[in-house]
């Protein structure tokens, strides 16, 4: 019953190789195999939204998804975000100043999330982010300060000023 | 919350899949994965063989034609709730899927796993019902389709043989200019309803109704079509007062009943959002509501 299976994906732009029991997760299997650990792990049945990564560019929960089933796609995780020379992607910057994180633990669920959402949504009304992140449990901020961040992020995004 | 251990397959065929099916025991289909992984890492299901059609040619599509919308099975919800055509010619489903999940979830959902997993209260099923729909199942000896009201056994029991899978769903469309409307209570936004109510409405030359179709999803073991209300529709004019009496057949409906509600409180609820969604629908039908 430890059968494994060797897979290949692209992962933050980087072809990876690896071999994965094939009952692990993604969210287990980039964290503990590729070691990207940014990706948090929380519930792991669905419901927190804190291992969201993006697959072929989509927000999914990481916890959901098999690893073996990502093979032959591209995932981004929080640590694909931010540029090469470690320049904050606007959505992280926004975090950063308008406290859109305290604890950090769902914050990169929130990101992921949050870049499918405004790439899609250029110019979100508050509730609509309050919608899109409606999937994304976070027990710090009541929230607030990340729909604040969400909606200046989005203002950097198509260029106005913030 | 790590799932046993279980022997993975991923046929990149439907033949290849029900033959999997035929020659494994105890084995599960794998679609989207929103119902299932969950089950899986608490240990509430465990299939020695996981069957994932994630790799399956052609369970994906929709397309709408001759008067009839058909979708793969593998179709993601985000992708049903995105697609124009529906939205235009299937309105309700469009509606119902801003209650599905989350937008994590409806990512990787899949409607054919929707209908499969067959939860009480799942919005898709509930519209399926609403429809009329016909499922499309593949098994050993080929295709047959199964009407939707024949299709739930019971609770969360498909009429699907073991060797047996649904490939697609085909909906026969309403005309165009019909009025429809998807309600539902739910504790929190994206959480199963405790109950939803659709409803569907054509009025005919003379503003009377011609048609019209009373879904409720949540109240019994599966969503259920509320006939008496549809009786009591068809050949009036409407008014709020014929919506109030249609939607007082619902109080009598035999409710289920679990730690989130009690059986009168689902009675109530189905009544409630039954004459809102048939009051939007009638608005919609008229015109008067977008």
């Amino acid at each position: 019953m430890s059968e494994t299976r060797r897979i290949t994906l692209i992962v933050n732009g980087e072809h990876r190789e690896a071999e994965t029991p094939v009952r692990q997760h993604l969210a287990d299997f980039l964290r503990g195999t590729l070691g990207l650990t940014g990706t948090h792990v929380g519930c792991e049945h669905g419901v927190c939204g804190a291992c969201t990564v993006l697959v072929d560019g989509h927000a999914v929960r990481a916890c959901l998804m098999l690893a073996v089933q990502a093979a032959g796609h591209e995932v981004t995780t929080v640590e694909g975000l931010s540029l090469a020379d470690g320049t904050l992607h606007p959505l992280q910057q926004a975090f950063c100043d308008h406290h859109g994180l305290q604890c950090g633990f769902c914050t990169p669920g929130m990101l992921t999330t949050l870049v499918e959402f405004l790439a899609e949504h250029p110019a979100p009304s508050e509730e609509e982010v309050r919608l899109a992140i409606s999937g994304n449990i976070c027990r710090c901020t009541g929230y607030d300060s990340i729909v604040a961040a969400a909606l200046a992020a989005a203002r950097a995004l198509r260029g106005d000023a913030a | 919350m790590k799932p046993a251990g279980f022997a993975y397959h991923d046929p990149q065929t439907v033949a290849e899949a029900v033959a999997l099916l035929g020659r494994l025991e105890n084995a599960r289909l794998l679609a989207g994965g929103q119902s299932l992984m969950p089950m899986l890492a608490m240990r509430v299901a465990f299939p020695d063989h996981l069957i994932d059609l994630n790799r399956v040619e052609g369970l994906d599509g929709i397309t709408v034609e001759q008067g009839v919308l058909r979708i793969g099975a593998m179709t993601r919800q985000r992708s049903i709730e995105r697609s124009a055509a529906i939205r235009e010619a299937c309105p309700l489903m469009t509606e119902a899927l801003t209650h599905v999940g989350h937008l994590q979830t409806r990512n990787r959902g899949t409607i054919g796993g929707s209908l499969c997993h067959l939860d009480p209260s799942a919005e898709l099923v509930t519209v399926a019902a609403a429809l009329d729909a016909t499922i499309e199942v593949a098994g050993p000896e080929g295709q047959r389709d199964v009407a939707i009201a024949d299709f739930p056994l019971g609770f969360m029991t498909p009429a699907l043989a073991p060797e047996e899978m649904v490939v697609a769903i085909r909906i026969p469309l309403w005309p165009r200019e019909h009025g429809y409307s998807f309600m539902e209570f739910a504790r929190r936004h994206g959480d199963y309803a405790i109950v939803s109510a659709a409803a569907l409405l054509v009025l005919d030359s003379a503003g009377r109704i011609a048609r019209a179709s009373v879904t409720l999803g949540g109240v019994g073991a599966a969503p259920l079509r509320v006939t008496t209300a549809e009786t009591a529709l068809v050949g009036e004019a409407p008014t709020p007062a014929l919506f109030r009496a249609a939607a007082a057949c619902c109080e009598g409906i035999e409710a289920m009943e679990d730690p989130q509600a009690p059986a009168w409180y689902r009675q109530r609820l189905a009544a409630v959002l039954t004459r809102r969604a048939l009051e939007r629908a009638w608005a919609r039908a008229t015109g008067e509501a977008a």
